[in-house]
């Protein structure tokens, strides 16, 4: 039997193949004859749909696209489970695994992805399975009918939907993510944060950071081992940390392959006779990994062929999560950068976020979390490459607001455009129409709003709109106000409010934070960073995972960092006393760490300098070994007690100076402050500690202690100010106490104790910790609780090996010959 | 032919938001970051305006905060942002298969 027309080969009855034949059907439905070689034994059907599949949602049936009767009615041969293992360029053949030899004037590739099987040990047992064809779905079923646990190793898109089958299936599933947020390719941190929440809210265990170091079990599945040694039990394990472009027969037949097969705009690969399409192509450096790009692929792939050729241009992406109940759609590019404008909307109370990137007039890229209903619409925007100038303002709260006339070049026009019965507070229910009648009353400051319609009087989050409605209610009359400052520019709450709201809403994580505040940038700045960092963990001691990375270098690395980039060390030195054990370890440190200065510093303790960030831990044990902790030079914490010699050899001493100013830095080592913090105990009125000028003061008398608070000798030299004097030695103790939680508990980050006590006044520091003796107590609770978990020493952390990446380069280049390299190590 | 990329290690080895370095022997060091959405650029680790180590900024969105004295460093461009002007070079990165490539060319401008 002959057959005149020329023979089209595709290879693959995926996803891509089959498109690719409807087209060409299309487009002229007698050019080819046309065989279809599948290494699944079944008819085409829609990967996409195996995630509700496994959820139950769906079965195989509703999922198939092309039937039996589709290839038959098109005189379509479909060699189904037989797969392709090598093809003849020369020749023009193909050969399958059966042994069947078919000739080819055209052949198309479409081999789709593999999934990537991480090469732990372990991978290959029982029970391990990936996520990518129907097989890999009946295994699950397979092993969810008899319960257990399941842990799932990707947080992508795959591996949460197979997660979320599962869990649906009645196992108990543990998520492992190797990046600290879910989707991070796809979603920012802010996204990602929500994301996880929702999941551990529906029962489902996340893990992030969690480096999967082996699976392990006796001939089946038993569990998976981290890393850091935790094990999570587990009977089935779905690997789902990525795809790999199928290559195996292009390369083999002689292909030019980069990480897919390298195909032009017609999608013809280096041979002309043979066309690749989908997951495995690579083109103009891009491979995807999703179905809208194929299609497009497959128009233009079919145009080229049979018709007009319009050529391929790549493809813009977007992504939408399915999980029934989350709604979560990205598209673009929202890495910022330079010239970037993140427009960001936060709706907590409705678990809502919004983020459109905008760069020069165009929309680049957006994240939106709970409300996806503008996704099509900002894709549409993004990919037209529409000019949005003109409803810039207005572009966050979508395309019915935006296209409704609300947009102007008014940034209050989004508050003007709102009905009078629109609600401004949620917690009050107050509405529009209501503050803006309390303003035409004569209420022209938000305070006064607050006092009489208590908008914005509970968690804040209105602030911005009353503020629109006052400027827009008085015009000219109403010139801003707000007299404290904002935390930053990421957010219009002031220091105070974040506090509170820290407190009050029980807000116990930094993602979590910028939420439920409406935080204006996904993932804030070098100033609120650290600060809630630091507001966070004085309000959650214990509970608080302190984030490294939202720590100023010094604080990250337990050192002062110098202006040639190595570092000082400076340990505890306990009232500045030391002795001869302490001061040989420090001078074999200098020496074998080749220290350029050792100094003896204005607050009674000695200085290395010139260390490198690699020798650090070392230095750290040495010292360690030594009995000599961190002296938490570098930290928004308790620096020093400076002390004099008092009673102990002074002829003028009245009270153990000395002791006490050990025992005060005993107690308040390791704290961490809204600023550096230093105390000093003079032995008398002479003052030689200069307690004068310190956070805190004490001068001992005959009688007792003379308690002073608030005091500087930094930029502005400022006397402390006369607290009370106390009898007895425990009762100073208790009193630096409680004033010390005060400030923790109260100062706004980066004040020093002066210009705080300035700020709330010497009256108000007294009536807290001199007249109520109740709140003292209940203080200085506070701050030893607090302690229990902060005395820890850093650096005998650190010198046992935590954070290692930290001292360690990542890599070391050593060019072979210089300057013309002729090969290289890479170290 | 000499390669046109080097093959520095393995994505997971940076600290989330953070940076790590790369020394060059002969050359200039280079910090290598991450950003929170996984993103990964690489800088010569000098700052513009005195050389402060970049790497041991603090990284927010795509920029680094110099620790020295906080001029603000766009990891894309390698220009320094706001009121501040200065540039420090970029290195070409890309991601392959978990790996991180460097421009060999970039990373070893400079040696001698
Ligand atoms: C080493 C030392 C100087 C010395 O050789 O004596 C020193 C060195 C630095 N001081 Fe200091 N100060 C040192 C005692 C002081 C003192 C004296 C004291 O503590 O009795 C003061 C005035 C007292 C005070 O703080 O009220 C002092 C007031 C400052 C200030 C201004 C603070 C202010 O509130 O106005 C700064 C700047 C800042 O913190 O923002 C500062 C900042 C610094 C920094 C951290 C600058 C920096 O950011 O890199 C220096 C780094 C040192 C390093 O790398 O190790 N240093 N500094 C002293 C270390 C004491 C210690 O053992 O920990
Ligand atoms: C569970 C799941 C959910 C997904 N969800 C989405 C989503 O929501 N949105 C989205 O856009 N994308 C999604 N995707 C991705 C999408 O399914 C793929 O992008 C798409 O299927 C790629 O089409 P393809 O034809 O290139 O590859 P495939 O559909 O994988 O087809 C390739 C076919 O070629 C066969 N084959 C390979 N080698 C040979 C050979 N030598 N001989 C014969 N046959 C061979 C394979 O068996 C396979 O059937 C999802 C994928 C999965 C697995
Ligand atoms: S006085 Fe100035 S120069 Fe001297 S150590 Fe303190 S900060 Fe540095
Ligand atoms: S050296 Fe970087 S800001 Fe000064």
């Amino acid at each position: 039997m002959t057959n005149p027309k020329p023979h089209l080969v595709v290879i693959g009855n995926g996803m891509a193949g089959c498109r690719a034949v409807e087209e060409i059907l299309a487009r002229d439905a007698e050019r080819y004859r046309v065989t279809i070689f599948g290494a699944e034994p079944r008819v085409n059907y829609n990967r996409i749909m195996l995630s509700p599949l496994l959820a139950g949602d769906k079965a195989f049936e509703d999922i198939v696209i092309n039937d039996h009767a589709w290839y038959a009615d098109n005189g379509i041969e479909l060699v189904a489970g037989d797969p392709v293992v090598a093809i003849d360029r020369a020749g023009q053949t193909i050969a399958a695994r059966s042994g069947r030899i078919e000739r080819y004037d055209k052949l198309l590739l479409a081999t789709g992805s593999d999934p990537f099987i991480i090469p732990v040990p372990g991978h290959d047992l029982h029970g391990v399975v990936t996520f990518r064809d129907m097989d890999d779905v009946g295994a699950m079923l397979r092993a969810a009918s008899a319960g257990g646990d399941a842990v799932v190793i990707g947080g992508g898109l795959l591996g949460l939907e197979a997660a979320h089958g599962l869990y649906l299936r009645g196992m108990k599933v543990t998520v492992l993510h190797l990046m600290p947020t879910l989707m991070e390719r796809q979603l920012d941190e802010a996204a990602g944060w929500l994301l996880k929440e929702e999941l551990e809210r529906r029962g489902q265990t996340i893990l992030t950071g969690a480096d999967t170091a082996e699976i392990f079990g006796q001939g089946k599945v038993e569990g998976v081992r981290l890393k850091d040694g935790r094990e999570i039990a587990a009977s089935l394990v779905v690997m789902a940390v990525g795809i790999r472009p199928n290559v195996k027969l292009a390369r083999d037949a002689g292909l030019a392959i980069g990480r897919g097969v390298h195909v032009d705009d017609h999608l013809v690969t280096s041979d002309e006779n043979i066309l690749a399409v989908g997951e495995c192509v690579e083109h103009q450096g891009q491979v995807y990994g999703l179905v809208a790009p194929l299609w497009e692929m497959c128009r233009s792939l079919a145009d080229a062929l049979v018709a007009t050729p319009s050529g391929y241009g790549g493809s813009v992406t977007s992504t939408k999560l399915k999980v029934s109940g989350i709604d979560v759609f990205s598209a673009g590019d929202f890495s910022g950068g330079e010239g970037c404008e993140d427009i960001v909307m936060r709706d907590a109370s409705r678990g809502i976020y919004k983020r459109v990137v905008v760069k020069g007039d165009r929309l680049i890229g957006t994240v939106l979390y709970g409300d996806t209903q503008d996704g099509a619409w900002y894709f549409d925007l993004l990919k037209k490459q529409e000019d949005v100038a003109s409803i810039r303002d207005a572009l966050i709260f979508g395309q019915a607001f935006a296209s409704g006339g609300g947009a102007s070049a008014n940034p209050n026009a989004a508050v003007a455009a709102m009905p009078d019965d629109g609600e401004i507070c949620g917690c009050n229910g107050v509405s529009k129409g209501k503050v803006v009648a309390a303003i035409q009353g004569g209420a022209g400051t938000l305070d006064a709003v607050r006092a009489c319609t208590k908008a914005s009087a509970s968690c804040g989050s209105c602030t911005g709109l009353v503020e629109g409605l006052l400027a827009i209610t008085l015009g000219d009359d109403y010139a801003g106000e707000r007299a404290a400052p904002t935390v930053c520019k990421c957010t219009s709450f002031t220091h105070e409010d974040v506090r509170r709201l820290i407190i009050e809403k029980s807000l116990k994580a930094i993602p979590q934070v910028m939420q439920e505040l409406h935080w204006t940038t996904p993932d804030g700045c070098s100033s609120c960073r650290p600060a809630l960092n630091y507001y966070l963990l004085c309000a959650w001691p214990g509970e608080f995972v302190d984030d490294n990375q939202s720590r100023f270098v010094n604080e990250r690395m337990h050192a002062n960092i110098q202006k040639d980039g190595t570092y000082s060390v400076v340990p505890r030195m306990w009232g500045g006393v030391t002795n001869p054990k302490e001061l040989r370890a420090i001078a074999d440190v200098a020496e074998q760490y080749q220290a350029r200065m050792v100094k003896v510093t204005g607050g009674q303790r000695l200085d290395i300098f010139g260390i490198r960030k690699e020798d650090l831990p070392a230095v750290w044990a040495d010292l360690n070994a030594a009995g000599m902790v961190s002296g938490h030079a570098y930290a928004k914490a308790l620096r020093t007690v400076k002390t004099c010699v008092g009673s102990e050899w002074c002829r003028f001493g009245t009270q153990d100076s000395t002791g006490l100013g050990i025992r005060i830095e005993q107690m308040t080592w390791g704290s961490f402050m809204p600023h550096k913090f230093k105390i000093a105990v003079s032995g008398c009125p002479r003052n030689c500690a200069e307690a004068s000028i310190k956070d805190i003061g004490v001068i001992c008398v005959d009688s007792g202690y003379e308690l002073s608070i608030g005091g500087n000798g930094g930029i502005k030299l400022r006397g402390t100010d006369f607290l009370c004097k106390v009898a007895t030695e425990q009762e100073a103790l208790d009193h630096c106490a409680a004033f010390i939680q005060l400030y923790r508990e109260e100062a706004r980050y980066l004040d020093r104790t002066a210009p705080w006590v300035e700020r709330v006044g010497i009256d108000y520091i007294r009536q807290r910790i001199v007249e109520d003796d109740i709140g003292r107590e209940a203080l200085r609770a506070r701050f030893l609780y607090s302690q229990s978990f902060m005395q820890d020493d850093p650096w005998a952390k650190r010198a046992a090996g935590e954070d290692w990446k930290l001292h360690q380069h990542l890599a070391e280049i050593r060019p072979a010959r210089a300057p013309v390299a002729r090969s290289l190590e890479v170290a | 032919m000499e390669p046109e990329w080097l093959d520095i290690g393995p994505v997971d080895q940076l600290p989330a938001l953070g940076a790590r370095t790369l020394p060059v022997r002969g050359g200039r060091e280079i910090a290598i970051f991450h950003t929170a959405n996984g993103q990964v650029y690489a800088l010569a680790n000098q700052c513009p305006h005195k050389a402060g180590p970049l790497s041991q900024g603090i990284v927010h969105d795509t920029t680094v905060t110099c620790p020295l004295h906080n001029w603000r460093i766009s990891l894309v461009t390698g220009e320094a942002l706001g009121e501040d002007k200065g540039c420090v070079p970029v290195i070409p990165v890309k991601i392959d298969g978990g790996r991180i490539l460097i421009g060999r060319a970039a990373a070893l401008a400079g040696v001698q």
